[in-house]
């Protein structure tokens, strides 16, 4: 697992963070999931929350969002939580990002079947562009990890790009995803493979045959 | 009650208990990392794995399985030898082989287990994990490398301490245990995570390197630095202190001791009066034993004489003055050094007497002028456990921040007699209410409006005494008993113009009352009172003689000589019995025991060890006002520094700088 750091608590993280609070609207969906747990359980929340908020900074930022450490604290008090518990869970799980990351943030999945399948060939063309673990490329796009299992094992290897999926990669399809995110297009999420819609098997369907094309009831094969 | 089959042997056990816990009832020896009796059942070292028929065909962790009917638990089968093994290799990958040089070894859980359950050998040759020191505050010395993750220290300060400061970060082999952003722990029970720890990790800063454990004398003692009397374990070796620690016992302190009570001791080789002094000119100079008591002969005080006993002497020590004093024809003895008047003659209205175990089960408590956390840490954390269990506290007095939820009711105490709706519903509604009347309360006169509370809120019962006194001096409860107390408090010792006044170890009185007495200070401490006295007399610290002290719940308990005194100082009540021959006259005893019979004597409930006086039923009034007015000021502005061997401690010192005046020392300087 890659090793994560909490960004360091200087007076610029303060200063640039420390007033942090929730949009209408997202306090309005944070009061929402609180809603959600039976009083007195409202720490409950705190995933989502910290979700919200990390949006809320991408949004900020113009990057996929990370987690500062008075945006934790502005958490763990919506809560009434406190605040070790909040850091808690924020280091413990992966997709909450402690350290500030770029635009897109990368992450190539290099668990066994995706490298079976070539995911080397991924992390290398990534590498090409300059992303490297733990560092914002210098146009502040890129950020890169290298990830466990994501559970795209059947069009791997796959990597994840803030919300979306690309699957069935090439180091050439991978190029073509990331340019045009690098343009600004929204390039298709899941399978890269041609004639591929999502996880079926590669070169066709080898059960269901008529389930294809239309709904079939095959009760009365049985 | 299931019955069970552990190891062959059928036993009964209590519904709802673990398959450990019933392993300990047949006698069988389990061992464990992560489980303690008095935190929350976590299950994630494993160490304790057993087979337990029916079941799935594994070994189970049983510290987290309940019993069922008719299990068959086998602790001794060769799949159980295999899994304590497993573990312990796996505990063990990441555990560095730093024994020679931990300060754990000899005490650790690990060490033992391992030595009990492991392999011989390791089969393990990749690198190990190593991770940063992490920085908890003055007392913990942490050494993150030997964590095994068992989160006892976690669990803790969450669910005992109440003060949720240290977290579990990252997970997996990464997993990490840090306070928040490595803050100091900033609570008054912090260093009970190094007893907890069953490692090396988190270990005693002040104590490191100082002793192995096998080279210490263990002392059963009790502690002084508040009125809770917790039991505790002194470690010395030669004639030095090296440190305390909590002894089991769950009607006091359950296996808890404060912060202050455990470091305390390294104040024990500072600042001791170790020679006679006496004041020449303004100026104190050394001085014989001989020339002290022809001096205090000299000033002929005949029936002239006072004695006021400080914070932390035994019960012996104050029987011998007052002995001295009867002799004399002097009855002016006094403890209640700042000058409270409260009445005394009703003993149950200045006592604990729900007891510190009792008060768990109150339903509704309202605290009066007491900042509990820093005058009784423990009995806070009772007081958790009470409203963890449903009750409501109610508090008047400054705010404080206080471990579990509370209502600050006012400052002033005024607000006694004309309680808030919300308190008179809770009280009135409650099935066993309680009052507690701390130091601030009684300061400001608020004892008879307590009392007067106490009875109209029906607070004492069959089975049930909710009027709570919880005083701040170890000495407090033994001292009322001896009868150390004036109807006026030392106003009227003042009065009476003493012309010799004998100072047990008084450092809170103003002594410029005295201005033409001979003060004479018998003490082990150069602090006030030495400051203001004519003649420093040394004598010995707690740890120094065998004494009596009774809690505030009125516990006599007590403690054993671990030490000698150093230089010239002597037991207090040898000095006082010399005091006595200097003086002429005859206090009946001439030995430790003689003198211990003779207390007894007079006040029977001294002999019965462990046990809590029997102080009767609450008056229905007592002497006072009972509709006071005034602000609340809590008298420990801090809560390192209560005592004199606290200030003498370098330890305390640096606790109150840091945690306290909030003073940032560098970590550097460890």
């Amino acid at each position: 697992m890659a090793a994560r750091e909490i960004a360091p608590d200087t007076p610029e993280l303060r200063e640039r963070w420390g007033s942090f609070a929730f949009t209408a609207e997202n306090k309005a969906k944070a009061d929402k999931h609180i809603a959600k747990y039976p009083e007195g359980r409202q720490k409950s929340a705190v995933m989502p929350l910290l979700d919200l908020a990390q949006r809320q900074v991408g949004a900020d930022t113009d990057t996929q969002g990370w987690l500062p450490l008075p945006v934790m604290e502005y958490v763990a008090d919506y809560l009434g939580m406190p605040i070790i518990r909040v850091l808690e869970v924020a280091t413990f799980y992966t997709m909450y990002n402690l350290a500030p990351v770029g635009k897109f943030h990368v992450q190539v999945c290099g668990t066994t079947p995706c490298m079976l399948r070539g995911s080397d060939d991924i992390i290398a063309a990534c590498k090409k562009r300059g992303m490297k673990a733990g560092h914002v490329s210098d146009d502040g796009l890129w950020s890169f990890t290298e990830v466990e299992c994501m559970g795209n094992c059947a069009t791997a290897p796959m990597v994840q790009i803030n919300d979306d999926n690309y699957e069935d990669l090439t180091a050439e399809r991978l190029d073509v995803v990331l340019d045009a995110l690098a343009a600004g297009e929204t390039p298709k999420a899941g399978t890269q493979e041609p004639g591929r819609h999502t996880s079926e098997p590669a070169g066709g369907p080898t059960s269901l045959t008529e389930m294809v094309t239309e709904n079939h009831d095959y009760r009365g094969d049985w | 009650m299931p019955k069970v089959t552990v190891d062959g042997q059928e036993i009964e056990v209590p519904a709802g208990a673990t398959v450990l816990q019933a392993c300990e009832l047949a006698g069988k020896e389990i061992p464990r990392f992560c489980y303690h009796e008095r935190l929350s059942i976590a299950g994630n070292c494993r160490m304790c794995l057993v087979e337990v028929k029916p079941g799935p065909p594994k070994p189970q962790a049983s510290c987290a399985l309940p019993v069922g009917e008719g299990q068959e638990i086998r602790t001794d089968s060769e799949m159980v030898k295999k899994a304590r093994e497993g573990v312990m290799e796996f505990l063990l990958i990441n555990h560095p082989l730093d024994c020679p040089i931990c300060d754990q070894g000899g005490e650790c859980d690990l060490q033992d287990q391992a030595m009990a359950y492991g392999r011989g050998a390791s089969r393990y040759h990749e690198n190990k994990r190593a991770v940063t020191e992490k920085y908890m505050g003055p007392l913990i010395k942490t050494i993150m490398t030997r964590c095994i993750h068992c989160t006892r220290c976690v669990r803790f300060s969450e669910e005992i301490a109440g003060a949720d400061e240290i977290g579990a970060l990252y997970r997996g082999e990464d997993m990490q245990i840090t306070t928040y952003l490595e803050h100091a722990a900033k609570h008054e029970l912090s260093a009970n995570v190094i007893d907890l720890c069953p490692v090396g990790a988190l270990t005693s800063g002040p104590y490191a390197y100082e002793a192995r454990p096998w080279e210490l004398k263990k002392t059963l003692s009790i502690d002084v630095s508040d009125a809770v009397g917790s039991n505790i374990r002194i470690d010395s070796r030669g004639r030095e202190v090296l440190r305390a620690l909590p002894r089991i016992n769950d009607d006091v302190n359950e296996e808890w001791i404060s912060d202050k009570a455990r470091y305390q001791v390294e104040g024990l080789t500072r600042r001791r009066l170790d020679k006679v002094w006496i004041r020449k000119r303004g100026k104190l100079s050394e001085a014989s034993w001989d020339e002290a008591f022809k001096k205090i002969a000299a000033a002929k005080p005949g029936k002239a004489i006072a004695a006021i006993a400080g914070d932390m002497v035994d019960c012996e020590t104050m029987f011998a003055a007052k002995a001295l004093l009867k002799a004399c024809g002097s009855s002016l003895v006094e403890s209640r050094q700042t000058g409270m008047d409260y009445d005394v003659s009703n003993l149950a209205a200045i006592n604990f007497n729900s007891t510190f175990a009792g008060i768990e089960q109150a339903d509704a408590i309202l605290i009066v002028g007491s900042m509990v956390r820093w005058e009784a840490p423990l009995v806070n954390v009772r007081l958790r456990k009470a409203v963890k269990n449903g009750a409501k506290v109610f508090v008047v007095g400054p705010e404080w921040e206080t471990t579990y939820p509370a209502t600050f009711l006012g400052e002033d105490v005024s607000v006694l007699s004309n309680l808030p709706a919300e308190a008179v519903d809770a009280l009135k509604a409650a099935e066993k209410p309680a009052i507690i009347l701390g130091g601030a309360g009684f300061a400001m006169g608020g004892h008879a409006a307590a009392v007067k509370i106490a009875h109209d809120f029906n607070m004492v019962k069959d089975g049930w005494n909710g009027f709570n006194a919880l005083h701040m001096a170890a000495a407090r409860m033994g001292a009322v008993m001896l009868g150390f107390a004036q109807e006026g408090g030392i106003k009227d010792i003042v009065a009476a113009k003493p012309k010799v006044v004998l100072a047990l170890g008084a450092d809170e009185v103003d002594f410029s009352q005295f201005e033409d007495a001979l003060k004479v200070y018998i003490g082990h401490h150069g602090d006030k009172g030495a400051h203001a006295a004519d003649i420093i007399l040394p004598a010995a610290a707690y740890t120094e003689k065998p004494g009596t002290y009774v809690n505030t719940e009125g516990r006599v308990q007590m403690a054993d000589k671990a030490v000698f005194a150093p230089g010239d100082a002597r037991e207090d009540w040898t000095i006082l019995r010399a005091l006595a021959d200097a003086l002429k006259v005859e206090v009946g005893f001439d030995s430790f025991d003689d003198l211990r019979a003779a207390m007894t004597t007079e006040v029977p409930a001294l002999a019965n060890e462990g046990e809590i006086a029997d102080y009767g039923t609450l008056a229905a009034s007592v002497k006072g006002d009972t509709t006071p007015s005034g602000a609340i000021a809590y008298p420990i502005k801090d809560f390192y520094l209560t005592n004199p061997i606290a200030r003498a401690s370098v330890v305390m010192q640096r606790c109150s700088n840091e945690l306290v005046l909030g003073e940032t020392m560098a970590e550097a300087a460890e």
